[in-house]
């Protein structure tokens, strides 16, 4: 029997919505163990870790080679050269280092693991509904779709939309397809096999602050190698000195070399960031006033310390791509379909009530689904019996 | 009995129409905002104004989510401080407003939407791509749908 009209009401609206019920086929005991997260069914070349809360590229191997480079040479700078440097000079000098090195570490791995911005791809409906949008503005005649854009004024500057045929979605400004990682990333600036991941929306203040402090830690490093052959060469004499200290020598063929590059690269994006630009859209030349007298960048916030601000301490969107979530059912799918199955989508859906952040929203789901309220008032007698049912699973 | 067959009836009319799509207005940059363009699949199920207020009052979530000011660059700063490992215990600004609109799109289902056969679904769940609304059938226009035959599967108390 029921125990009160609301609680078999609620009982009611759960029970209905339950994917188990709609998926005769499938067995409770199969539906409990295979219980996958987003990350699993990712659709594009990334790779996930940790059970999916690192993210990185398909290739690492550089990535390795750039932490092996950056933990060898701090690492012999810490053994060799601070405790003679400690001795002579002051100990500020392993602190300042390791605070540097800590911070380079960090600032990596923050780039290299987090989502730079990628945009999920589109659910079946909405390309759907995209597709036929596009098919009544083009007429849809001939054997060859006409390239897909759109264009949008933004702050007096005509933009174009790309539509990307992987994603099926119209990018927004500024984002941009990578074909290492097969995805669409926000505020796309470049794919850095240094680091092992696109650089986007959500990790550029990471990487623009990892090659800063590293190109302080090279310079930091160089300056006091430097500094120790030398002190070392008016005791001993020069030769000598490099013999008692050959790890030195390393360093600093390794910091000579690291530097040039890396401080250029911050050189150059400190500019970017100035001017509120891309990698990407700096190299093509989209705001470049050579392409056009009128041509400016509609995103700049016309001074250097906005810009900056805007793109190092401004808001920090979060990954769209629910990376950790459990795959639900996603109840409401517009198939073609004529079996309850289908109406409710992916036969092996899971229970839609333990999606992580997103649980609220399944629960709004299924109540609203439920929303003609009239037959939510009336008794379920369904509700008695469906209960035991879904108990059993 | 007629009840349950009432009921029956009344859950074929619960069946998904159709989804219309309010895609995202770039006029003003990345930042995020949704089209108030009306559109015309919903002319007859909701009230222009009631739609327009709800997109309004997204987006105007959305700007204070992206706000640039006195706050977020305390917020962004201290984190640097930190190394970005303040992050993993504190919630940023975004994430606080991204909760307050779910909430916001809750209620507005509950209140406006779903008495009238319709569904909003919070863009965060569609990539912030689009704002996706359900339109369920009217009651009462059932005709035998496959979802009743599987529902009825369930509670069929025979």
């Amino acid at each position: 029997m029921h125990l009160g009209v609301s609680e078999s009401m609620r009982e009611c609206e759960y029970s209905q919505i339950s994917t188990r019920s709609s998926t005769p086929m499938e067995t409770p005991y199969k539906k409990r163990t295979s219980r996958k997260r987003k990350w699993e069914s990712f659709p594009g070349r990334s790779k996930f870790y940790c059970d999916g809360r690192i993210m990185m590229a398909r290739q690492t191997g550089v990535f390795c080679l750039t932490l092996v480079l950056i933990l060898v040479t701090s690492g012999l700078f810490f053994t060799f050269d601070c405790p003679f440097l400690a001795l002579q000079l002051t100990t500020a000098i392993p602190v300042i280092g390791g605070v540097l090195f800590l911070f380079v570490l960090g600032t990596l791995l923050r780039t290299s693991f987090s989502d730079p911005g990628v945009l999920p791809r589109a659910t079946p409906d909405e390309a759907a509904d995209l597709e036929r949008q596009i098919d009544v503005a083009n007429g849809s005649t001939g054997y060859r779709p006409p390239p897909r854009t759109k264009e949008v004024v933004i702050n007096g500057q005509t933009v174009k939309l790309k539509y990307c045929f992987t994603c099926k979605i119209f990018r927004p400004p500024r984002a941009s397809h990578c074909s290492l990682c097969d995805n669409c990333v926000e505020r796309f600036d470049h794919h850095c096999p240094w680091v092992g991941n696109c650089v986007g929306r959500r990790n550029y203040r990471f990487f623009y602050m990892f090659i800063l402090s590293l190109s302080f830690l090279t310079i930091f490093i160089f300056a006091f190698v430097i500094t120790h052959i030398i002190l070392r060469s008016h005791r001993n004499g020069f030769l000598n000195a490099l013999k008692d200290s050959p790890a030195s020598v390393l360093e600093v063929v390794v910091c000579f070399f690291s530097v040039w590059s890396i401080v250029g690269l911050s050189g150059f994006h400190t500019y970017l960031i100035s001017s509120n630009q891309t990698t990407n859209e700096d190299i093509k030349g989209s705001w470049s006033s050579k392409r056009g007298k009128d041509n400016y960048n509609p995103y700049s916030h016309g001074n250097i310390f906005t810009n900056c601000c805007s793109a190092l301490c401004g808001p920090l969107p979060p990954s769209l791509i629910d990376r950790r979530g459990f795959i639900q059912s996603d109840t409401l799918q517009l198939a073609p379909p004529t079996n309850g199955i289908t109406m409710y989508g992916a036969t092996q859906s899971q229970q839609s009530h333990m999606v992580s952040e997103t649980g609220s929203e399944s629960v709004t789901k299924t109540s609203a689904f439920r929303a003609p309220n009239s037959f939510c008032r009336l008794p379920p007698p369904l509700s008695s019996s469906s209960r035991p049912v879904n108990q059993s699973f | 009995t007629s009840e349950f067959h009432n009921l029956q009836e009344l859950r074929h009319s619960a069946s998904l129409e159709t989804k219309v799509f309010i895609q995202r207005d770039y006029t003003e940059g990345t930042v995020c905002r949704f089209q108030t363009k009306f559109p015309s699949e919903l002319d007859n199920r909701i009230e222009r104004t009631l739609l327009e207020e709800t997109v309004k009052t997204l987006n105007s979530y959305y700007v204070e989510a992206e706000k640039i000011g006195g706050q977020s660059y305390l917020e962004g700063c201290l984190a640097c401080a930190t190394a970005y490992i303040i992050f993993l215990c504190m919630e940023t600004r975004y994430e606080k407003v991204l909760r307050k609109i779910s909430g916001y799109i809750q209620e507005q289902n509950e209140k406006i939407y779903a008495p009238r056969g319709l569904l909003l679904t919070d863009p965060i769940e569609r990539g912030m791509r689009v704002l996706e609304i359900s339109i369920f059938e009217d009651q009462g226009s059932g005709t035998s749908s496959p979802s009743s035959s599987s529902m009825s599967s369930t509670g069929s108390a025979r």
